[in-house]
Protein backbone atom coordinates (compact mmCIF):
# COMPACT_ATOMS: atom_id res chain seq x y z
CA UNK A 1 0.00 0.00 0.00
CA UNK A 2 1.84 3.51 -1.12
CA UNK A 3 1.75 6.01 1.48
CA UNK A 4 -0.56 9.21 0.93
CA UNK A 5 0.51 12.57 0.50
CA UNK A 6 -0.49 13.30 4.27
CA UNK A 7 0.00 10.79 6.47
CA UNK A 8 0.24 10.88 10.39
CA UNK A 9 1.63 8.17 12.13
CA UNK A 10 1.20 7.01 15.48
CA UNK A 11 -0.08 10.70 16.81
CA UNK A 12 -0.48 11.06 20.43
CA UNK A 13 -0.77 13.91 22.85
CA UNK A 14 -0.71 13.93 26.21
CA UNK A 15 -0.87 17.27 29.22
CA UNK A 16 -0.73 17.55 32.35
CA UNK A 17 -3.65 17.27 34.31
CA UNK A 18 -3.21 19.64 36.78
CA UNK A 19 -3.52 16.95 39.74
CA UNK A 20 -0.47 15.69 39.28
CA UNK A 21 -1.35 12.80 36.43
CA UNK A 22 -0.84 13.24 33.23
CA UNK A 23 -4.27 13.30 31.29
CA UNK A 24 -4.42 11.72 27.15
CA UNK A 25 -6.15 13.27 25.00
CA UNK A 26 -5.58 10.87 22.02
CA UNK A 27 -2.61 8.57 21.46
CA UNK A 28 -1.94 6.06 18.20
CA UNK A 29 -3.61 8.01 16.25
CA UNK A 30 -2.80 7.22 12.77
CA UNK A 31 -4.63 8.22 9.09
CA UNK A 32 -3.95 9.57 5.89
CA UNK A 33 -5.18 12.29 3.31
CA UNK A 34 -5.08 12.00 -0.59
CA UNK A 35 -3.20 14.87 -2.83
CA UNK A 36 -6.28 17.18 -4.07
CA UNK A 37 -8.90 15.24 -1.22
CA UNK A 38 -11.10 17.36 1.04
CA UNK A 39 -11.33 15.85 4.34
CA UNK A 40 -13.26 17.26 7.44
CA UNK A 41 -13.00 16.36 11.01
CA UNK A 42 -16.22 15.84 13.06
CA UNK A 43 -16.25 15.59 16.72
CA UNK A 44 -17.21 16.84 20.26
CA UNK A 45 -15.64 19.93 22.15
CA UNK A 46 -12.67 18.76 23.48
CA UNK A 47 -11.90 15.90 21.86
CA UNK A 48 -8.69 16.88 20.68
CA UNK A 49 -9.72 18.09 17.03
CA UNK A 50 -8.05 21.63 17.45
CA UNK A 51 -4.96 19.57 19.10
CA UNK A 52 -4.61 17.74 16.12
CA UNK A 53 -5.24 20.68 13.74
CA UNK A 54 -2.05 22.65 15.77
CA UNK A 55 0.26 19.68 15.01
CA UNK A 56 -0.07 19.72 11.63
CA UNK A 57 -0.13 23.31 11.30
CA UNK A 58 3.49 22.92 13.48
CA UNK A 59 1.99 25.55 15.85
CA UNK A 60 2.29 22.71 19.12
CA UNK A 61 4.92 19.37 19.62
CA UNK A 62 2.81 15.82 19.45
CA UNK A 63 3.95 14.31 22.71
CA UNK A 64 4.73 11.45 20.24
CA UNK A 65 4.49 10.20 17.15
CA UNK A 66 5.21 11.98 13.24
CA UNK A 67 3.55 13.76 10.59
CA UNK A 68 4.72 12.84 7.00
CA UNK A 69 3.64 15.10 3.83
CA UNK A 70 5.30 13.90 0.63
CA UNK A 71 7.21 10.99 3.09
CA UNK A 72 8.88 13.95 4.67
CA UNK A 73 8.27 14.40 8.68
CA UNK A 74 7.14 17.58 9.44
CA UNK A 75 8.54 19.85 12.10
CA UNK A 76 7.08 23.50 12.96
CA UNK A 77 5.29 25.54 10.78
CA UNK A 78 5.34 26.54 7.29
CA UNK A 79 4.16 28.21 4.24
CA UNK A 80 3.46 24.98 2.86
CA UNK A 81 0.61 24.32 5.09
CA UNK A 82 -1.51 27.27 4.98
CA UNK A 83 -4.10 27.87 8.21
CA UNK A 84 -7.52 29.30 8.40
CA UNK A 85 -7.98 30.33 11.87
CA UNK A 86 -11.61 30.19 13.45
CA UNK A 87 -11.18 33.54 14.18
CA UNK A 88 -9.93 35.08 11.73
CA UNK A 89 -6.56 35.75 12.95
CA UNK A 90 -6.34 39.13 10.15
CA UNK A 91 -3.82 42.10 11.03
CA UNK A 92 -6.15 44.50 12.16
CA UNK A 93 -3.99 47.55 10.79
CA UNK A 94 -3.77 45.86 7.19
CA UNK A 95 -6.43 46.51 4.64
CA UNK A 96 -8.02 43.55 3.49
CA UNK A 97 -5.98 43.89 0.39
CA UNK A 98 -2.50 43.89 2.23
CA UNK A 99 -3.68 41.38 4.63
CA UNK A 100 -3.16 39.02 1.32
CA UNK A 101 -0.52 40.54 0.19
CA UNK A 102 1.07 40.46 3.75
CA UNK A 103 0.89 36.16 2.78
CA UNK A 104 2.09 36.62 -0.92
CA UNK A 105 5.34 38.53 0.51
CA UNK A 106 6.41 35.92 2.45
CA UNK A 107 5.67 33.08 -0.04
CA UNK A 108 6.98 34.86 -2.99
CA UNK A 109 9.73 36.79 -1.87
CA UNK A 110 10.94 37.63 -5.79
CA UNK A 111 7.70 38.70 -6.92
CA UNK A 112 7.57 42.50 -8.15
CA UNK A 113 4.65 44.48 -6.03
CA UNK A 114 2.19 44.83 -9.12
CA UNK A 115 2.64 40.83 -9.18
CA UNK A 116 1.85 40.49 -5.54
CA UNK A 117 -0.96 42.97 -5.60
CA UNK A 118 -2.55 41.53 -9.09
CA UNK A 119 -2.68 37.60 -7.57
CA UNK A 120 -4.20 38.97 -4.41
CA UNK A 121 -6.80 40.81 -6.01
CA UNK A 122 -7.23 37.26 -8.21
CA UNK A 123 -7.64 35.71 -4.88
CA UNK A 124 -10.37 38.07 -3.28
CA UNK A 125 -11.96 37.96 -6.40
CA UNK A 126 -12.86 34.77 -6.18
CA UNK A 127 -13.90 34.68 -2.69
CA UNK A 128 -16.43 37.64 -3.96
CA UNK A 129 -14.40 40.19 -2.52
CA UNK A 130 -13.69 43.63 -5.27
CA UNK A 131 -13.81 46.85 -5.42
CA UNK A 132 -13.63 49.50 -2.68
CA UNK A 133 -14.10 46.43 -0.28
CA UNK A 134 -11.04 45.00 -0.67
CA UNK A 135 -9.35 48.47 0.56
CA UNK A 136 -11.15 49.01 4.24
CA UNK A 137 -9.16 47.88 7.22
CA UNK A 138 -10.95 44.49 9.10
CA UNK A 139 -12.35 46.63 11.19
CA UNK A 140 -14.89 47.68 8.79
CA UNK A 141 -15.72 44.19 7.59
CA UNK A 142 -18.25 42.06 8.21
CA UNK A 143 -17.77 39.13 9.93
CA UNK A 144 -18.05 36.86 6.80
CA UNK A 145 -16.03 39.30 4.62
CA UNK A 146 -13.06 38.95 7.10
CA UNK A 147 -13.46 35.13 6.94
CA UNK A 148 -13.43 35.39 3.21
CA UNK A 149 -10.56 37.59 2.96
CA UNK A 150 -8.62 35.33 5.70
CA UNK A 151 -9.63 32.14 3.36
CA UNK A 152 -8.52 34.44 0.48
CA UNK A 153 -4.68 34.95 2.19
CA UNK A 154 -4.90 30.87 2.74
CA UNK A 155 -5.60 29.61 -0.90
CA UNK A 156 -3.55 32.55 -2.42
CA UNK A 157 -0.13 30.53 -1.18
CA UNK A 158 -1.31 28.05 -2.59
CA UNK A 159 0.10 25.54 0.01
CA UNK A 160 0.51 22.03 -0.20
CA UNK A 161 -2.00 21.67 2.64
CA UNK A 162 -4.70 23.76 4.02
CA UNK A 163 -6.05 23.63 7.13
CA UNK A 164 -9.14 25.38 7.97
CA UNK A 165 -10.15 25.59 11.75
CA UNK A 166 -14.17 25.97 12.33
CA UNK A 167 -13.41 28.46 9.83
CA UNK A 168 -17.14 29.37 10.02
CA UNK A 169 -18.03 28.73 13.44
CA UNK A 170 -18.72 32.58 14.29
CA UNK A 171 -21.64 33.22 11.17
CA UNK A 172 -24.45 33.02 11.25
CA UNK A 173 -26.10 30.76 9.32
CA UNK A 174 -26.95 32.26 6.32
CA UNK A 175 -23.90 33.85 5.71
CA UNK A 176 -21.89 30.42 6.90
CA UNK A 177 -23.94 29.39 3.43
CA UNK A 178 -22.71 31.47 1.29
CA UNK A 179 -19.24 31.28 2.34
CA UNK A 180 -19.22 27.23 2.32
CA UNK A 181 -20.18 27.68 -1.46
CA UNK A 182 -17.42 30.67 -2.08
CA UNK A 183 -14.73 27.87 -0.48
CA UNK A 184 -16.59 25.12 -2.71
CA UNK A 185 -15.82 27.00 -5.68
CA UNK A 186 -12.41 28.31 -5.07
CA UNK A 187 -11.11 24.96 -4.03
CA UNK A 188 -12.35 23.10 -7.47
CA UNK A 189 -10.55 25.82 -9.03
CA UNK A 190 -7.25 25.09 -7.48
CA UNK A 191 -7.54 21.01 -6.37
CA UNK A 192 -6.13 22.68 -3.10
CA UNK A 193 -5.80 19.28 -0.51
CA UNK A 194 -7.90 20.69 2.51
CA UNK A 195 -8.25 19.07 5.89
CA UNK A 196 -11.04 20.70 8.19
CA UNK A 197 -12.53 21.24 11.68
CA UNK A 198 -16.17 21.22 11.76
CA UNK A 199 -18.90 20.98 14.46
CA UNK A 200 -21.72 20.97 11.68
CA UNK A 201 -22.92 17.63 10.05
CA UNK A 202 -24.32 19.31 7.04
CA UNK A 203 -21.24 21.56 6.49
CA UNK A 204 -19.16 18.77 6.56
CA UNK A 205 -21.21 16.65 4.08
CA UNK A 206 -21.34 19.24 1.84
CA UNK A 207 -17.63 20.25 1.42
CA UNK A 208 -15.82 17.09 2.27
CA UNK A 209 -14.84 13.81 0.24
CA UNK A 210 -14.57 12.14 3.33
CA UNK A 211 -15.23 12.56 7.11
CA UNK A 212 -13.09 11.22 9.85
CA UNK A 213 -15.44 10.91 12.81
CA UNK A 214 -13.72 11.35 16.31
CA UNK A 215 -15.15 10.00 19.95
CA UNK A 216 -15.14 11.69 23.04
CA UNK A 217 -11.68 12.25 24.93
CA UNK A 218 -10.28 11.85 26.85
CA UNK A 219 -8.15 8.72 25.01
CA UNK A 220 -9.92 9.97 21.81
CA UNK A 221 -9.11 8.03 18.60
CA UNK A 222 -10.51 8.75 14.67
CA UNK A 223 -13.19 5.52 14.72
CA UNK A 224 -14.66 6.06 11.32
CA UNK A 225 -13.80 7.39 8.00
CA UNK A 226 -16.95 7.93 6.43
CA UNK A 227 -16.59 8.53 2.57
CA UNK A 228 -19.29 11.19 0.86
CA UNK A 229 -20.85 9.13 -1.88
CA UNK A 230 -22.64 12.43 -3.46
CA UNK A 231 -21.40 13.33 -6.62
CA UNK A 232 -19.66 17.18 -7.25
CA UNK A 233 -20.42 19.82 -8.00
CA UNK A 234 -22.73 20.04 -5.13
CA UNK A 235 -24.82 21.93 -4.09
CA UNK A 236 -26.50 22.82 -0.82
CA UNK A 237 -30.56 22.70 -2.12
CA UNK A 238 -29.50 19.87 -3.96
CA UNK A 239 -27.74 17.21 -2.31
CA UNK A 240 -30.33 16.75 0.19
CA UNK A 241 -32.21 15.48 -2.69
CA UNK A 242 -29.93 12.52 -3.40
CA UNK A 243 -30.27 9.23 -2.13
CA UNK A 244 -27.13 8.86 0.06
CA UNK A 245 -27.42 12.18 2.03
CA UNK A 246 -30.23 11.33 4.84
CA UNK A 247 -28.55 7.87 4.93
CA UNK A 248 -24.98 9.34 5.65
CA UNK A 249 -26.22 12.19 7.70
CA UNK A 250 -28.25 9.91 9.86
CA UNK A 251 -25.10 7.79 10.28
CA UNK A 252 -23.07 10.55 11.39
CA UNK A 253 -25.95 12.05 13.81
CA UNK A 254 -25.98 8.18 15.56
CA UNK A 255 -21.85 8.57 15.73
CA UNK A 256 -21.78 11.94 17.27
CA UNK A 257 -25.17 11.17 19.61
CA UNK A 258 -24.32 7.98 20.77
CA UNK A 259 -21.00 5.99 19.42
CA UNK A 260 -18.82 8.69 20.19
CA UNK A 261 -19.73 8.25 23.94
CA UNK A 262 -19.39 4.46 23.61
CA UNK A 263 -16.13 4.39 22.13
CA UNK A 264 -14.72 6.40 24.33
CA UNK A 265 -12.04 6.45 26.91
CA UNK A 266 -10.39 3.56 26.11
CA UNK A 267 -6.77 3.23 26.17
CA UNK A 268 -4.89 1.95 22.83
CA UNK A 269 -2.80 -0.60 24.81
CA UNK A 270 -0.12 0.52 22.35
CA UNK A 271 -1.80 -0.45 18.97
CA UNK A 272 -1.78 2.29 16.20
CA UNK A 273 -5.65 3.33 15.78
CA UNK A 274 -6.59 4.14 12.00
CA UNK A 275 -10.05 4.93 11.15
CA UNK A 276 -12.65 2.29 10.17
CA UNK A 277 -13.59 2.90 6.56
CA UNK A 278 -17.47 3.73 5.76
CA UNK A 279 -19.22 3.75 2.78
CA UNK A 280 -22.90 4.23 2.16
CA UNK A 281 -23.94 4.26 -0.98
CA UNK A 282 -27.68 3.65 -1.94
CA UNK A 283 -27.27 4.01 -5.24
CA UNK A 284 -24.56 1.48 -5.20
CA UNK A 285 -25.73 -1.57 -7.99
CA UNK A 286 -26.24 -4.52 -4.92
CA UNK A 287 -28.38 -1.93 -3.16
CA UNK A 288 -27.88 -3.16 -0.21
CA UNK A 289 -30.45 -1.95 2.92
CA UNK A 290 -27.92 -1.58 5.67
CA UNK A 291 -25.37 0.41 5.08
CA UNK A 292 -22.60 -1.56 5.48
CA UNK A 293 -18.64 -0.54 5.51
CA UNK A 294 -17.60 -2.02 2.06
CA UNK A 295 -13.64 -1.39 1.17
CA UNK A 296 -13.04 2.26 0.48
CA UNK A 297 -11.27 3.83 -2.32
CA UNK A 298 -9.37 5.77 0.16
CA UNK A 299 -7.28 4.40 2.49
CA UNK A 300 -6.89 4.86 5.90
CA UNK A 301 -2.95 4.37 7.09
CA UNK A 302 -1.85 1.86 9.60
CA UNK A 303 1.25 3.09 10.99
CA UNK B 1 -29.63 76.36 18.59
CA UNK B 2 -25.10 76.24 18.47
CA UNK B 3 -23.31 73.00 18.15
CA UNK B 4 -21.88 72.01 21.45
CA UNK B 5 -18.41 72.81 19.89
CA UNK B 6 -19.37 76.28 19.40
CA UNK B 7 -21.05 76.76 23.04
CA UNK B 8 -17.67 74.90 24.51
CA UNK B 9 -16.13 77.59 22.31
CA UNK B 10 -18.22 80.46 23.87
CA UNK B 11 -18.37 78.99 27.52
CA UNK B 12 -14.05 79.12 27.14
CA UNK B 13 -13.86 82.64 26.52
CA UNK B 14 -16.19 83.78 28.89
CA UNK B 15 -14.19 81.84 31.62
CA UNK B 16 -11.31 83.18 30.29
CA UNK B 17 -12.69 86.91 30.25
CA UNK B 18 -13.85 86.38 33.81
CA UNK B 19 -11.09 84.98 35.12
CA UNK B 20 -9.04 88.13 33.58
CA UNK B 21 -11.67 90.33 34.80
CA UNK B 22 -11.26 89.33 38.31
CA UNK B 23 -7.59 89.34 38.43
CA UNK B 24 -7.37 92.19 36.82
CA UNK B 25 -9.38 94.04 39.61
CA UNK B 26 -8.34 92.10 42.71
CA UNK B 27 -4.90 93.60 41.63
CA UNK B 28 -4.88 97.15 42.99
CA UNK B 29 -3.12 99.87 40.97
CA UNK B 30 -0.50 101.43 43.24
CA UNK B 31 -1.68 105.33 42.66
CA UNK B 32 0.50 107.92 43.55
CA UNK B 33 -0.97 110.56 45.69
CA UNK B 34 -0.74 113.92 46.83
CA UNK B 35 2.98 115.13 47.18
CA UNK B 36 4.93 113.60 49.66
CA UNK B 37 6.87 115.08 52.15
CA UNK B 38 10.72 114.86 52.29
CA UNK B 39 10.91 113.03 55.03
CA UNK B 40 8.44 110.25 53.45
CA UNK B 41 10.55 110.44 50.63
CA UNK B 42 13.45 109.37 52.41
CA UNK B 43 11.19 106.45 54.48
CA UNK B 44 10.69 105.14 51.04
CA UNK B 45 7.30 104.82 50.91
CA UNK B 46 6.94 106.58 47.36
CA UNK B 47 8.66 103.30 46.46
CA UNK B 48 5.91 100.79 44.48
CA UNK B 49 5.57 98.01 46.56
CA UNK B 50 6.56 94.47 44.92
CA UNK B 51 3.12 93.07 43.67
CA UNK B 52 1.58 90.62 41.81
CA UNK B 53 1.15 92.62 38.46
CA UNK B 54 -1.95 92.70 36.28
CA UNK B 55 -2.93 90.61 33.34
CA UNK B 56 -2.51 93.73 31.48
CA UNK B 57 0.97 93.78 31.98
CA UNK B 58 1.49 90.52 31.04
CA UNK B 59 -0.22 90.72 27.67
CA UNK B 60 2.06 93.64 26.83
CA UNK B 61 4.79 91.94 28.18
CA UNK B 62 4.18 88.84 26.03
CA UNK B 63 3.56 91.11 23.31
CA UNK B 64 6.99 92.60 23.51
CA UNK B 65 8.46 89.60 24.11
CA UNK B 66 7.05 87.58 21.00
CA UNK B 67 7.19 90.01 19.03
CA UNK B 68 11.23 89.57 19.00
CA UNK B 69 11.32 86.39 20.37
CA UNK B 70 14.99 85.08 19.07
CA UNK B 71 16.97 88.86 20.38
CA UNK B 72 20.36 87.73 22.31
CA UNK B 73 22.11 90.84 24.55
CA UNK B 74 24.24 88.38 26.74
CA UNK B 75 23.52 85.60 28.76
CA UNK B 76 21.29 87.32 31.53
CA UNK B 77 19.08 88.59 28.40
CA UNK B 78 17.89 86.31 25.61
CA UNK B 79 14.47 85.83 24.07
CA UNK B 80 12.18 83.87 24.90
CA UNK B 81 12.01 81.69 21.67
CA UNK B 82 15.87 81.42 22.16
CA UNK B 83 15.03 80.24 26.05
CA UNK B 84 12.43 78.07 24.65
CA UNK B 85 15.01 76.06 21.44
CA UNK B 86 17.26 75.32 24.23
CA UNK B 87 14.87 73.60 26.49
CA UNK B 88 13.36 72.07 23.63
CA UNK B 89 16.79 70.90 22.15
CA UNK B 90 17.88 69.04 25.57
CA UNK B 91 14.10 67.79 25.97
CA UNK B 92 14.39 66.37 22.21
CA UNK B 93 17.90 64.90 23.17
CA UNK B 94 17.25 63.37 26.00
CA UNK B 95 13.91 61.38 24.93
CA UNK B 96 15.81 60.40 21.45
CA UNK B 97 18.34 58.92 23.28
CA UNK B 98 15.90 57.34 26.15
CA UNK B 99 13.87 56.19 23.02
CA UNK B 100 16.59 54.58 21.07
CA UNK B 101 17.61 52.74 24.75
CA UNK B 102 13.84 52.04 25.74
CA UNK B 103 12.07 50.37 22.61
CA UNK B 104 14.79 47.73 21.89
CA UNK B 105 14.91 46.90 25.31
CA UNK B 106 11.52 46.85 25.88
CA UNK B 107 10.90 44.58 22.46
CA UNK B 108 13.51 42.20 24.27
CA UNK B 109 11.71 42.26 28.05
CA UNK B 110 8.35 41.91 26.03
CA UNK B 111 9.49 39.17 23.81
CA UNK B 112 11.60 37.07 27.38
CA UNK B 113 9.83 36.13 30.25
CA UNK B 114 13.26 35.63 31.49
CA UNK B 115 14.29 38.81 30.85
CA UNK B 116 11.17 40.70 31.94
CA UNK B 117 11.93 38.99 35.41
CA UNK B 118 16.09 39.36 35.82
CA UNK B 119 15.45 43.25 34.96
CA UNK B 120 11.86 43.64 36.65
CA UNK B 121 13.62 44.29 40.17
CA UNK B 122 16.02 46.76 39.22
CA UNK B 123 13.42 48.61 36.68
CA UNK B 124 10.93 49.16 39.83
CA UNK B 125 13.56 50.23 42.29
CA UNK B 126 15.07 52.99 39.42
CA UNK B 127 11.72 53.91 37.96
CA UNK B 128 10.54 55.96 41.31
CA UNK B 129 13.92 58.21 41.83
CA UNK B 130 13.06 61.67 41.53
CA UNK B 131 15.17 62.53 38.26
CA UNK B 132 16.55 65.54 40.04
CA UNK B 133 17.90 63.34 42.05
CA UNK B 134 20.75 61.99 39.76
CA UNK B 135 21.50 65.74 39.14
CA UNK B 136 24.34 65.64 41.68
CA UNK B 137 25.58 62.38 40.43
CA UNK B 138 25.42 62.86 36.63
CA UNK B 139 27.35 66.78 37.26
CA UNK B 140 30.44 64.50 39.27
CA UNK B 141 30.27 61.85 36.63
CA UNK B 142 29.93 63.64 33.49
CA UNK B 143 31.57 66.91 34.63
CA UNK B 144 29.45 69.20 32.00
CA UNK B 145 26.36 70.78 33.20
CA UNK B 146 24.89 70.75 29.58
CA UNK B 147 25.24 66.95 29.32
CA UNK B 148 23.84 66.43 32.55
CA UNK B 149 20.68 68.23 32.27
CA UNK B 150 20.20 65.96 28.86
CA UNK B 151 20.57 62.90 31.35
CA UNK B 152 18.19 63.75 33.72
CA UNK B 153 15.76 64.38 30.81
CA UNK B 154 16.96 60.67 29.39
CA UNK B 155 16.89 58.95 32.80
CA UNK B 156 13.29 60.63 33.33
CA UNK B 157 11.86 59.38 30.50
CA UNK B 158 13.51 55.76 29.80
CA UNK B 159 11.05 54.15 32.47
CA UNK B 160 7.61 54.74 30.98
CA UNK B 161 8.78 53.76 27.33
CA UNK B 162 10.66 50.77 28.74
CA UNK B 163 7.25 49.72 30.58
CA UNK B 164 5.04 50.60 27.74
CA UNK B 165 6.95 48.79 25.23
CA UNK B 166 7.49 45.92 27.15
CA UNK B 167 3.68 45.79 27.82
CA UNK B 168 2.40 46.46 24.75
CA UNK B 169 4.62 43.49 22.60
CA UNK B 170 4.07 41.09 25.74
CA UNK B 171 0.45 41.36 24.92
CA UNK B 172 0.44 41.38 21.27
CA UNK B 173 -2.55 38.40 20.60
CA UNK B 174 -0.82 35.05 20.14
CA UNK B 175 -2.93 34.68 16.71
CA UNK B 176 -1.51 37.12 15.28
CA UNK B 177 1.99 35.65 16.26
CA UNK B 178 0.76 32.17 14.53
CA UNK B 179 0.25 33.81 11.42
CA UNK B 180 3.94 35.35 11.32
CA UNK B 181 4.93 31.43 12.27
CA UNK B 182 2.48 29.75 9.76
CA UNK B 183 4.39 32.10 6.85
CA UNK B 184 7.62 31.38 8.00
CA UNK B 185 8.95 35.27 9.34
CA UNK B 186 11.99 35.54 10.85
CA UNK B 187 12.58 36.48 14.19
CA UNK B 188 13.08 40.43 12.90
CA UNK B 189 10.59 40.40 9.80
CA UNK B 190 8.18 38.92 12.44
CA UNK B 191 8.91 42.40 15.27
CA UNK B 192 9.01 44.48 12.36
CA UNK B 193 5.64 43.66 10.76
CA UNK B 194 4.01 42.46 13.29
CA UNK B 195 4.97 43.17 16.59
CA UNK B 196 5.69 46.74 16.05
CA UNK B 197 2.39 47.52 14.15
CA UNK B 198 0.53 45.39 16.72
CA UNK B 199 2.35 47.27 20.03
CA UNK B 200 2.63 50.34 18.38
CA UNK B 201 -0.44 52.49 19.91
CA UNK B 202 0.76 50.82 23.58
CA UNK B 203 4.38 51.92 22.40
CA UNK B 204 3.51 55.20 21.68
CA UNK B 205 0.97 56.41 24.73
CA UNK B 206 4.43 55.35 26.50
CA UNK B 207 6.42 57.95 24.62
CA UNK B 208 3.03 60.58 25.07
CA UNK B 209 3.63 59.94 28.48
CA UNK B 210 7.25 60.03 28.66
CA UNK B 211 7.45 63.59 26.57
CA UNK B 212 5.28 65.15 29.37
CA UNK B 213 7.59 64.02 31.95
CA UNK B 214 10.44 65.67 30.57
CA UNK B 215 8.90 68.95 29.57
CA UNK B 216 8.73 68.70 34.02
CA UNK B 217 10.99 67.86 34.42
CA UNK B 218 13.61 70.03 32.30
CA UNK B 219 12.08 73.62 33.75
CA UNK B 220 13.64 72.07 37.36
CA UNK B 221 16.51 71.04 35.75
CA UNK B 222 17.39 74.16 34.12
CA UNK B 223 16.72 76.04 37.64
CA UNK B 224 19.44 73.92 38.63
CA UNK B 225 22.02 73.73 36.03
CA UNK B 226 21.33 77.14 35.01
CA UNK B 227 22.75 79.09 32.01
CA UNK B 228 20.10 79.00 29.61
CA UNK B 229 16.33 77.38 28.74
CA UNK B 230 13.34 78.26 30.14
CA UNK B 231 13.72 77.12 33.65
CA UNK B 232 16.63 79.16 33.86
CA UNK B 233 14.48 82.15 32.84
CA UNK B 234 12.00 81.60 35.51
CA UNK B 235 14.18 82.06 37.93
CA UNK B 236 16.61 84.85 36.54
CA UNK B 237 13.19 86.65 35.97
CA UNK B 238 12.18 85.41 39.88
CA UNK B 239 16.28 87.24 40.89
CA UNK B 240 15.11 90.38 38.50
CA UNK B 241 11.85 90.04 40.69
CA UNK B 242 10.02 90.38 37.17
CA UNK B 243 6.96 88.83 38.23
CA UNK B 244 5.38 89.90 34.74
CA UNK B 245 7.93 88.45 32.85
CA UNK B 246 7.70 85.01 35.23
CA UNK B 247 4.04 84.57 35.00
CA UNK B 248 4.56 85.36 30.89
CA UNK B 249 6.86 82.32 30.92
CA UNK B 250 5.15 79.90 32.91
CA UNK B 251 2.61 80.52 29.99
CA UNK B 252 4.88 79.84 27.53
CA UNK B 253 5.87 76.70 29.01
CA UNK B 254 1.96 75.43 29.50
CA UNK B 255 1.63 76.22 25.57
CA UNK B 256 5.03 74.08 24.42
CA UNK B 257 3.92 71.18 26.82
CA UNK B 258 0.29 71.35 24.77
CA UNK B 259 1.99 71.04 21.60
CA UNK B 260 4.27 68.09 22.29
CA UNK B 261 1.40 66.45 23.34
CA UNK B 262 -0.90 66.81 20.96
CA UNK B 263 2.39 65.90 18.37
CA UNK B 264 2.07 62.98 20.12
CA UNK B 265 -1.21 62.24 20.64
CA UNK B 266 -1.24 62.92 16.98
CA UNK B 267 1.19 59.85 16.33
CA UNK B 268 -0.73 58.17 18.65
CA UNK B 269 -4.17 58.31 16.95
CA UNK B 270 -2.35 57.49 13.30
CA UNK B 271 -0.83 54.05 14.51
CA UNK B 272 -4.06 53.00 16.74
CA UNK B 273 -6.45 50.19 15.05
CA UNK B 274 -9.81 49.20 15.91
CA UNK B 275 -9.94 45.46 16.21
Amino acid sequence: MSKPFLSVERLSQTFPDGAGGMLTVFENASFGIEKGEFVCILGHSGCGKSTIMNVLAGLAEPSAGVVKMDGVAVSGPSLDRGVVFQNYSLLPWLSALKNVTFGIKARYRSWSREKVVEHATQYLAMVGLEGDVIHRKPSQLSGGMRQRVSIARAFANQPKLLLLDEPFGALDALTRGTIQEELLKIWSQTEQTVFMITHDIDEAILLADRILLMTNGPFARIAESVEITIPRPRRRTEIVEHPNYYAIRNHLVQFLGKRSKELAGRASGGESQSPEPVRIDLTAPNDDPEPAPQKPILHAVNG
Amino acid sequence: MLSVNKRAALLSVVLLIVALGAWEISVTRQVMGEALTEYEILMGVGQPRAAVPPPSDVIIKAWEQLSNPFYDNGPNDKGIGIQLAYSLYRVLSGFALAAALAIPLGFLIGMSPVAYKALNPFIQVLRPISPLAWMPLALFIIQDSEASAIFVIFICSVWPMLLNTAFGVAGVRSDWVNVARTHELGSLRTALTVILPAAAPTILTGMRISIGIAWLVIVAAEMLVGGTGIGYYVWNEWNNLDLTSVIFSILMIGLVGMVLDTIFATLQRAVTYAE
